[in-house]
């Protein structure tokens, strides 16, 4: 299973905060799996409409798309951040 | 000492000073920096939320502080960062620079923001006074100040 997490504005396109998955086969990176999101319903594709706004972490470290993902990873989704 | 916060609460200025600096007698300076929910004369705000990356974030703001201490002789730094919601005029973040000297104090402080706004996983998104709302988009300006210190 991967853990997936959704922050700011992509959290409320998906319509929830994270979700649980099975890394579905042939999905290695994180541009993978945002492909794969983004192509399984509705509001994948409302996510992932622009992917290059859109950033991500492994396990807590940002990370590229073409970062390489396994099963028990946490990945997260979200925009550039704003903070400070 | 680098200290780390996240906290949904105001910070208290002459406390956090206090702990920087409790039974250091290296300290010659201190720099500082505070951000705020600033209005928009133009689009009245009500305030600001801010949300963030639990566990991402301290990770992030810890690896802040360790390279700033890498960088500049610091006696110590503190980062915190409020979340939740903020009206204007409001606290949002307090960078603390303690150093022997004022240059490696002031451009530790300005390493540490720069590198806050652009490399530690928050999100603010505004309320407006109309009821209207709107994530702010990352600005240009805010990654070119943080690759100067590249």
């Amino acid at each position: 299973m991967v853990r997936v997490l959704y922050f700011a504005w992509l959290r409320e396109r998906a319509g929830r905060a994270e979700e649980q998955l099975t890394l579905p086969s042939g999905v290695t990176t994180i541009g993978g799996l945002a492909a794969w999101l983004r192509a399984r319903d509705e509001a994948g594709a409302a996510v992932f409409s622009n992917p290059a706004v859109i950033r991500a972490a492994v396990n807590q470290r940002f990370a590229a798309q073409d970062v390489p993902i396994a099963d028990g990873d946490e990945v997260a989704f979200f925009p550039p951040v704003t903070g400070g | 000492m680098i200290t780390i916060r996240v906290q949904t609460g105001d910070f208290d200025m002459a406390a956090e000073l206090a702990a920087l600096t409790a039974g250091r007698g290296d300290v010659g300076g201190i720099g500082c920096f505070i951000g705020v929910v600033r209005d928009d004369p133009a689009h009245p705000l009500a305030a600001l939320s801010l949300e963030h990356y639990p566990g991402m974030t301290e990770q992030a703001m810890t690896a802040i502080a360790t390279e700033a201490a890498r960088r500049w002789d610091l006696a110590g730094c503190t980062l915190l960062h409020r979340v939740g919601r903020l009206p204007v005029g409001a606290n949002i973040v307090l960078v603390l620079a303690a150093a022997p000297h004022r240059q490696s104090a002031l451009d530790a402080a300005g390493f540490l923001i720069d590198w806050l706004k652009t490399k530690a996983p928050f999100w603010k998104q505004e309320f407006f006074a109309d009821g209207t709302k709107r994530w702010i988009e990352a600005r240009e300006d805010d990654d070119t100040a943080a690759s100067r210190w590249q």
